[in-house]
C-alpha cells in the first residue's frame, strides 16, 4: 500500500509556538456519508492512497500497514506452514448475521484452520465496482476489522483495484491466510477410515436460508441468521483433546452432503448418517420445506466436519460441546467400507437413502 | 411443523410397513403407478421403496411438469429472451433444463438474456408494473394445482390495464396423462406392464377434487386412491391399493382428505374455465402427442397471450434416439434398461426428459436409489 | 409434482392476501383461491397462492386411520 503524499511546504511554528499548518496541506476527507467508488480510487494515485489510508489502514490499525509497504515482513514460529485463499463474491452483500468482509476473515481462519493450523497471518485483495456507495463499504471494511481482531489474526497487507460499474458486483473480495501446524497433528482429507465417527459442530443450513431470505422475489420473515464465525479457537480446543482428528472440513458451497461426498471420494470410502442426529433448527427446516430445498445442501459459515477413530468419538464431542462454537455438536453417523463411495442415510421415516453430489446449484423448486 | 411432522412418524411407518407385508399375497406382484412427481420425490427421499416387500413395486410416473416439457417450447422462452428481448419471468425449476443449440434458460440468462426467477405469478406482475418500458413474458407451467394462479394474473394484468405482460402458457392436465398411459398399446393390449392401480396426485386434487378419477376407476378397473404429500400419506395409500386389489375393488378412495374433496376449489376451477380453454392436442416430451391435455388461453384474453404476441411457433425436438423416457414414463422399462443412463444421462447431463429434473424416474433413482441397482422384475 | 404445504393463517391483509407462518418462517400470500379463512384456519399453500383449507378434524381423522391400520400387527419385520 502507498504512503500517503507528504504536503510540500514543511510547517513552520508560530509565534503562540503552535505548529502553523502549511498553505496547502489540507487535504478533503473521503466523503463516506455520500460518496461513491469511482475509477480514481483504484488508479495508484492520491485518492487511491487516500482511500487506502482514511478507510483500510485506519480499520485494520496493525504495525505493518502502518509502515505502508506494498508487503508484510515478520517471522514464523517452527513448524509446517499451511496457506489457504478464498475469492469471496456472496450477495446480498449485507445479510441477517453478517456481510462479505466478515465473511472473508472467518472463510479463510477456518480454511487454515481445518489443517489443525493456528492462523498467523491474513491478506486482503479487493475489487470494487465504480459506483458503490462508500457508507457501505466502509461498513463492511470495519465489519472485517472487528471480525480480524476479534480472531487475533490481523490483515497485514493488501490490494485494491476498482472496475468499471457494471463489471463487478459492488464488492469482491480475496482473503488469504497463512498458519502453523503444531507437531503431531496430520488433519486430510483422504485419511477417514471404516469405523471412523462422523461429527458436526451445530446446526446446519443457517447461513444460506439466511441468505435466501433476502434474495429477489424470495423473501420471507424470519429470525434466521448466517452463522458465520471464525472456528480456529474450536479447533484448537479440539487438537488438544484429540491430536489424531482425521478428517476437518467446513461445510460451505453445497453443504455438509457436497462435504462429505468430496472427502469419502478423497479417501475411498463410504458413509452411513443418521438423519434424527443430524442437528437443524426448525426454522431452517421449515424455510427449506418452503422452498424446496434440502438442509443437508444448505451452505454453512461456522459450522465443521470432523472424522475421528471411534475410540476418540466421545472425548471430541465434549471438547466440541465444552466450546460456544460447538455447543450444538453430534455425532451424526459413521464410516464405512464402501468402494462406491456412497454417502448414505437412514431416514427419520426407516427408509434408507443416498446423500448424492450436488447436481449444479440448489434451486427453488415449485415441483 | 404442524400438519407435516406427524404425517413423518418413523414409528407409525414401520408399523403400517408391517401391515403392508402382511396383507400382500405372495402369489401376485402389486404394479403402483405414483403419477405425481412429488410423490416420486418422496419416496426417493424417505426410502419409502425399502421399507415395502419385493412383490410391490413402484412405478414412477410422468407427473413432473418440466420432465415432459417439449424442449421446442424452452427453446421458444429463449428466444424471448434473446431474440425479443423481453423479461423472462420462470420458476426456477426449469432454468437448468438442456434446450436446443447447447443452451438452456441458465445460459441463455448468462449470454445476457434477461431471465428472472420468479417463486409466484404475482412477483411476474410486479415486474412487468416495475418495467413498464420492457415486454415481460411470464413462462407458465404446471398442472392444474399451478394454474389457478396464472388465472389470477391474467384478470389482474386485465384490470390494470398492462400493455407489457403476457403469458407463455404451458399448461397441462392430469386425468388426460393417465388417459394415454393406460391407453399406451403396452398397456391396454398387449398387457406387458400390468399397472395395478394409482396413487393420485394430492395436490392436483385439492384444485380438481376426487370426481375426475372415477373416470378411470370405472373405465379401466383400476383402483385409485389420492394421497398426501408426505411419506406416511404415501405408505397409507399403498396399503389401501393392496386392500382394494386384494378384494377386487377398483374404486376411487381419498387418503388425502383433510385437504381434498369431491369436488375440489370451485372458485379455482371456475377462473381457470374463464381464462383458458382445451387444445386439441399437445406434445408431451417422452409420450409425444396428447390429446386434450393442455391449456390454452382463450380469445378474450388474446392480449396476454404471448403465443399470439409473439407469434410462436413451436419446433418438435427429437431426444436422443436411445433414450428410453417414453418406456420409463409408461412403466414399461427401469431406469437401468436404458443404455444412456448413467454414462452419458446424468443429472448434470440429462439427455432425456427422467432425468432433467430431480422428480425424473431416472433422477430419483440416480440419486437416491442407484446403489440398491434393482433388477427390472418380469410381469 | 407440486410442492405446496400446509401454513397457519396469522393475518389477513387487504386485497384478498395474508400472512402465514411454517414452523416460525412467515410470508405474505394471496388468499383469493380460499375467500372464508381466518387467523388461526390452515391453508394449503402453492407458489405464493393459498388453493386450500385444510380441515383439522379430517386430520386428526387420518391420523387415527394409520394408527389403526397398524395396530393388529401380528408380525415383526
Amino acid at each position: 500500500m502507498n504512503r500517503m503524499i507528504e504536503p510540500l511546504d514543511p510547517p513552520t511554528a508560530t509565534a503562540a509556538g503552535k505548529p502553523a499548518k502549511a498553505r496547502g496541506t489540507y487535504v478533503r476527507p473521503v466523503d463516506f456519508k455520500h460518496g461513491r467508488v469511482d475509477m480514481t480510487h483504484g488508479s495508484g494515485g492520491r485518492a487511491m492512497a487516500q482511500l487506502i489510508e482514511e478507510l483500510f489502514a485506519r480499520a485494520f490499525a496493525n504495525e505493518w500497514l502502518a509502515q505502508g509497504n506494498d508487503n508484510a515482513a515478520f517471522d514464523v514460529p517452527a513448524g509446517r506452514l499451511v496457506m489457504a485463499t478464498d475469492s469471496h463474491v456472496v450477495s446480498p452483500l449485507e445479510f441477517p448475521g453478517g456481510d462479505i468482509g466478515c465473511l472473508a476473515v472467518h472463510g479463510t481462519i477456518n480454511d487454515v484452520a481445518m489443517a489443525g493450523a493456528q492462523p498467523l497471518y491474513l491478506s486482503a485483495g479487493f475489487i470494487l465496482e465504480e459506483g458503490y456507495e462508500l457508507a457501505a463499504l466502509k461498513r463492511i471494511v470495519e465489519s472485517m476489522a472487528a471480525a480480524a481482531r476479534d480472531a487475533g489474526v490481523p490483515i497485514v497487507t493488501g490490494d485494491t483495484k476498482v472496475v468499471e460499474q457494471g463489471k463487478g458486483d459492488g464488492v469482491f473480495i480475496t482473503t488469504t491466510g497463512i498458519g502453523i501446524v503444531p507437531p503431531g497433528v496430520n488433519i486430510s482429507g483422504d485419511r477417514a477410515r471404516p469405523g471412523d465417527a462422523i461429527l458436526v459442530s451445530g446446526t446446519l443450513g443457517d447461513h444460506g436460508v439466511a441468505i435466501m431470505s433476502l434474495r429477489e422475489n424470495l423473501t420471507f420473515e424470519t429470525t434466521i441468521r448466517s452463522d458465520t464465525a471464525a472456528l480456529h479457537g474450536l479447533v484448537a480446543a479440539m487438537v488438544a483433546a484429540v491430536p489424531d482428528i482425521h478428517c476437518l472440513r467446513d461445510p460451505t458451497r453445497g453443504g455438509l452432503a457436497t462435504t462429505l461426498n468430496e472427502i469419502a471420494r478423497q479417501s475411498q470410502v463410504g458413509m452411513l448418517l443418521r438423519e434424527a442426529a443430524i442437528p437443524v433448527r426448525s426454522e431452517v427446516a421449515a424455510a427449506c420445506e418452503f422452498l424446496g430445498l434440502d438442509p443437508l445442501y444448505v451452505a454453512n459459515e461456522g459450522k465443521l466436519v470432523a472424522i475421528c477413530a471411534p475410540q476418540d468419538a466421545e472425548r471430541l464431542l465434549a471438547a466440541m460441546r465444552a466450546h460456544p462454537l460447538g455447543a450444538e455438536a453430534a455425532i451424526i453417523g459413521s464410516v464405512q467400507d464402501d468402494a462406491h463411495a456412497f454417502v448414505q442415510m437412514d431416514t427419520s421415516f426407516g427408509g434408507r437413502r443416498v446423500v448424492d453430489w450436488l447436481t449444479g446449484e440448489q434451486l427453488p423448486r415449485i415441483c | 411443523m404442524k400438519y407435516i411432522d406427524e404425517f413423518r412418524d418413523g414409528e407409525v411407518a414401520a408399523r403400517i410397513a408391517a401391515r403392508i407385508r402382511a396383507e400382500a399375497q405372495p402369489s401376485r406382484s402389486y404394479n403402483l403407478m405414483e403419477f405425481c412427481g412429488g410423490h416420486t420425490h418422496a419416496i426417493a427421499r424417505y426410502g419409502i421403496a425399502g421399507l415395502l416387500p419385493d412383490n410391490v413395486r413402484m412405478i414412477h410416473g410422468p407427473g413432473c411438469p418440466v420432465c415432459v416439457l417439449p424442449i421446442g417450447r424452452i427453446d421458444n422462452a429463449i428466444a424471448l429472451a434473446l431474440e425479443h428481448r423481453a423479461i423472462v419471468c420462470t420458476y426456477a425449476d426449469t432454468m437448468r433444463v438442456p434446450a436446443s443449440g447447447g443452451l438452456s434458460l441458465m445460459k441463455a440468462k448468462a449470454r445476457g438474456g434477461d431471465i428472472r426467477m420468479i417463486y409466484s405469478a404475482a412477483d411476474a406482475l410486479a415486474i412487468a408494473q416495475a418495467n413498464p418500458g420492457r415486454d415481460v413474458v411470464f413462462f407458465a407451467i404446471g398442472f392444474e394445482t399451478t394454474t389457478p394462479p396464472t388465472a389470477i394474473v391474467i384478470r389482474r394484468a386485465q384490470a390494470l390495464g398492462l400493455t407489457n405482460f403476457s403469458v407463455f402458457c404451458n399448461h397441462v392436465l392430469t386425468p388426460a396423462a393417465i388417459t394415454h398411459i393406460l391407453e399406451s398399446p403396452e398397456v391396454r393390449d398387449l398387457g406387458v406392464v400390468p399397472l395395478d392401480g394409482f396413487i393420485g396426485p394430492a395436490h392436483v386434487s385439492t384444485v380438481i377434487g376426487s370426481q375426475p378419477y372415477e373416470y378411470f376407476a370405472e373405465e379401466y378397473q383400476r383402483p385409485v386412491v389420492i394421497a398426501g404429500f408426505e411419506p406416511l400419506d404415501v405408505m397409507q395409500a399403498i396399503l389401501m391399493l393392496v386392500r382394494q386389489l386384494n378384494t377386487g375393488r377398483a374404486e376411487v378412495e381419498n387418503e388425502f382428505t383433510r385437504a381434498v374433496t369431491r369436488d375440489g376449489n370451485p372458485k379455482a376451477k371456475a377462473l381457470v374455465a374463464e381464462v383458458f380453454e382445451l387444445r386439441r392436442s399437445f406434445e408431451w416430451r417422452g409420450l409425444g402427442e396428447v390429446p386434450y391435455s393442455a391449456l390454452r388461453i382463450r380469445e378474450g384474453w388474446a392480449a396476454f397471450d404471448a403465443e399470439r404476441r409473439y407469434d410462436i411457433t413451436t419446433r418438435t425436438v427429437a431426444d436422443n434416439k436411445a433414450c428410453e423416457c417414453g418406456a420409463i414414463l409408461r412403466g414399461v422399462k427401469h431406469p437401468v434398461d436404458c443404455k444412456l443412463f448413467g454414462t452419458v444421462c446424468t443429472p448434470e447431463n440429462p439427455m432425456g426428459s427422467c432425468m432433467v429434473s430431480s422428480e425424473g424416474a431416472c433422477a430419483a433413482h440416480y440419486s437416491y436409489g442407484r446403489f440398491k441397482d434393482i433388477a427390472v422384475r418380469a410381469a | 409434482m407440486c410442492l405446496a404445504l400446509p401454513a397457519r393463517i396469522v393475518e389477513l391483509l387487504p386485497a384478498s392476501e395474508g400472512i402465514i407462518d411454517i414452523g416460525g418462517v412467515r410470508k405474505r400470500i394471496s388468499l383469493e383461491l380460499v375467500p372464508d379463512v381466518q387467523p388461526g384456519d390452515y391453508v394449503i399453500v402453492h407458489v405464493g397462492y393459498a388453493l386450500q383449507k385444510l380441515d383439522p378434524e379430517e386430520a386428526e381423522r387420518t391420523l387415527q386411520l394409520f394408527a389403526e391400520a397398524s395396530m393388529d400387527t401380528a408380525e415383526t419385520p
